[in-house]
């Protein structure tokens, strides 16, 4: 169990260094210099010069890797090329508003998959079992921004329930926060929850089919007890695999929902870093999404070994 | 144990554990059993064999009430001490009885515990589901117990051990205690040694017939294995083409079949007689799809000694208060009745 800990950090750690390069290379080869950029067409040469001085583009790309890695690092990943505003507050509000979006996300996407999921596969010979696999295969078509579209013209233009956009951080205006956060979270949960009920619907079907659960049921456990008991743990493993990555698409899926929600997250700032050439910003953006997403395989990897005792390795 | 009341055809006499009458099994409009009667008394030992696809395994799940999907049973199947019939009856009420007064022993070992649940849990739970033990405490205790009976090295450490833990020998033995936690009034084996090692088949036998001997328990045990019917049965049942065939005590059916099936499938194990080429004895054909067997003699399209009349459906002949066969052209009695009883068949296969 240890070595498998150590083992799966040392994996995660790789896996960091590994995307840090990639994304750094990658930034590196765009064509255009950065301080010409920040600078724009008509500045002079020395201008140019001084800019790039100023923020070390003038040493050379390992020098600059070191010092963008050690900023991360530390937590002071610098100044804007652009804005000259330090970059870490920001990308630190940026960041927790996204969490609040995903993370509502994925629980209303797991609130609605796990048990309608399970419910499809109970009764994958039943009618109700073939409507809700026809509604999530609708659900499965549409793409989050329309989901969020149509939420905002029913809810917010048609009833007038919830406010159409905007964003109040919890602290300042609890309710607000609330009301504004329903229906992007929405629109990204029930995109997700649709793809992930098929999931939990084919997990749950291979679960019932196993020998242990007819064993359960030979033991005297009603067909429902003896799935809730032995079955939902087993089908987990598959089912939580598909939560990490599900967990990469609603990150991505959030920039295009900060979008129509006008919420001042990681992908708006994302978006306007792209459109300002504010490289460097992007460039953390980039990689802290990159390092979510590895942490969460990582996660996902401790997550098995606690369902599953047969990937633990060794002796009791 | 409470007398059945006397209702409808299968009720049961005070002795009998297991009444089983007129049971048929049907997927869509295919009959895979069909009329399948059979008693099984307190206490005795019965062996159902036949070849792949005969339906001796749709037999055993039909009592326990654990056809798959899509397949329907017919009849009547009475257990004594339980007020109902067990075909058709509700979930609600099978569940009463699984795993309390009937328990299955499964083929196949290693997919037969779960495999995210401690092994001494999976037992005490069987404990516990019919409340048995009072409590969580003294059903662990029972588990550890029931490790220690069907012989598993430092049962207290089994119990702690997760299923993958285990060698195949050794989950059978989980999968036997479980079975034996409540002292079942019948323990339905369904081919429980087949996929094991011949080195673990005979103590894991010994175990079953030690379990059940102890708790007085009826057993059905289902096999293809006929020499293993030999040691634990006292009491056979052939089954082909969804139906019986023969039945009778063992020594008798195995010495002197009468039933053209039962005397292919012994002469088909008797690995010391060759044909005139050196060749083991077969019974010529295959076993038809399930469903796909002919109409009248369900053996007569592989059966040398079928003619026109095996095309209508064999009567039932009792030759004992337990024994019968099924057959139009019969093995003569009394043939040969040491060792190979087949000789003659088989040399002519």
């Amino acid at each position: 169990m240890i070595v498998r800990l150590v083992q799966r950090i040392g994996i995660l750690l790789a896996s960091l260094v590994v995307s840090s390069v990639l994304v750094f290379a990658f930034m590196a080869v765009l064509p255009g210099d950065p301080a010409r950029v920040a600078l724009g067409t008509s500045a002079s040469d020395s201008a140019v010069a001084q800019l790039r001085e100023q923020f070390g583009l003038d040493r050379s790309l390992v020098a600059q890797y070191f010092s963008w890695i050690h900023g991360l690092v530390t937590f002071d990943p610098g100044d804007s090329y652009i804005s000259h505003a330090p970059i870490g507050p920001q990308l630190a509000d940026r960041l927790q508003v996204t969490l609040w979006l995903v993370g509502t996300g994925m629980v209303i996407a797991c609130v609605l998959a796990l048990p309608v999921g399970t419910l499809m596969a109970v009764r994958h010979r039943k009618p109700s079992g073939l409507i809700l696999s026809a509604l999530s295969q609708v659900g499965v078509a549409v793409p989050a921004f329309l989901a969020g579209i149509l939420l905002i013209t029913v809810f917010a233009v048609g009833l007038g329930w919830l406010p159409a956009n905007g964003w109040t951080p919890p602290v300042q205006d609890p309710v607000l926060f609330l009301k504004q956060l329903v229906m992007p979270a929405l629109s990204l949960g029930i995109v997700q929850a649709a793809v992930l009920t098929r999931y939990v619907r084919s997990a749950v079907l291979d679960v019932l089919r196993e020998d242990y659960l007819r064993t359960a049921r030979a033991k005297g456990l009603r067909p429902t007890r003896a799935l809730l008991r032995h079955g939902l743990r087993n089908a987990a493993v598959p089912v939580v695999t598909v939560l990490a990555l599900q967990l990469a698409t609603l990150l991505v899926g959030s920039v295009v929902i900060e979008r129509v929600f006008v919420i001042p997250g990681l992908g708006s700032l994302l978006l306007d870093s792209v459109a300002n050439r504010d490289l460097i910003v992007v460039q953390d953006v980039v990689m802290i999404i990159a390092m979510a997403v590895l942490l969460v395989n990582f996660l996902v990897d401790m997550v098995y070994l606690l369902i599953d005792p047969r990937l633990r390795g060794g002796a009791s | 144990m409470t007398p059945v009341p006397e209702t409808g055809p299968a009720a049961a006499a005070p002795d009998d554990v297991l009444a089983v009458r007129n049971l048929g099994v049907t997927v869509g409009g295919r009959k895979l059993v069909e009329d399948v009667d059979f008693t099984i008394r307190a206490g005795e030992r019965v062996g159902l064999i036949g070849e792949s696809g005969s339906g001796k395994s749709l037999t055993a799940l039909s009592v326990m009430g654990l056809l798959p999907e899509g397949l329907r049973a017919s009849g009547s199947v009475r257990l004594a001490g339980v007020d109902h019939d067990l075909v058709g009856a509700d979930e609600a009420r099978m569940s009463r009885v699984r795993g309390k007064e009937i328990a299955m022993v499964f083929q196949e070992p290693m997919t037969a515990l779960n495999p995210t649940m401690r092994v001494g849990r999976q037992i005490a739970e069987v404990l516990l589901i019919h409340r048995t033990r009072p409590d969580r405490a003294s059903a662990r205790a029972a588990a550890v117990e029931l490790l220690a009976q069907v012989g598993l090295p430092d049962p207290e450490a089994a119990a702690h051990a997760y299923p993958h833990q285990f060698s195949g020998g050794q989950r059978q033995r989980v999968v036997l205690a479980i079975a034996l936690a409540n002292d079942p009034a019948l323990l339905v084996c369904d081919e429980p040694t087949t996929a094991l090692d011949v080195t673990v088949q005979a103590r894991v036998l010994d175990l079953v017939v030690r379990g059940v001997q102890e708790r007085r328990s009826a057993m059905l045990f289902i096999t293809h294995d006929l020499a293993v019917v030999a040691t634990v049965c006292e009491r056979v049942m052939v089954m082909y083409g969804g139906r019986l065939v023969e039945s009778g005590p063992v020594q008798e059916v195995f010495t002197r079949p009468r039933h053209r099936y039962t005397q292919g499938l012994i002469g088909a194990s008797d690995l010391t007689v060759v044909d005139d080429r050196g060749r083991l004895a077969t019974i010529p054909g295959s076993v038809p799809a399930a469903g796909r067997f002919p109409a009248g003699c369900v053996f007569r399209n592989r059966c040398e000694h079928a003619t026109d009349g095996c095309a209508t459906r064999p009567d039932w002949v009792p030759t004992g208060p337990d024994s019968g066969y099924a057959c139009f052209h019969p093995a003569p009695d009394g043939a040969p009745g040491t060792g190979t009883p087949t000789n003659q068949e088989a040399g002519r296969g």
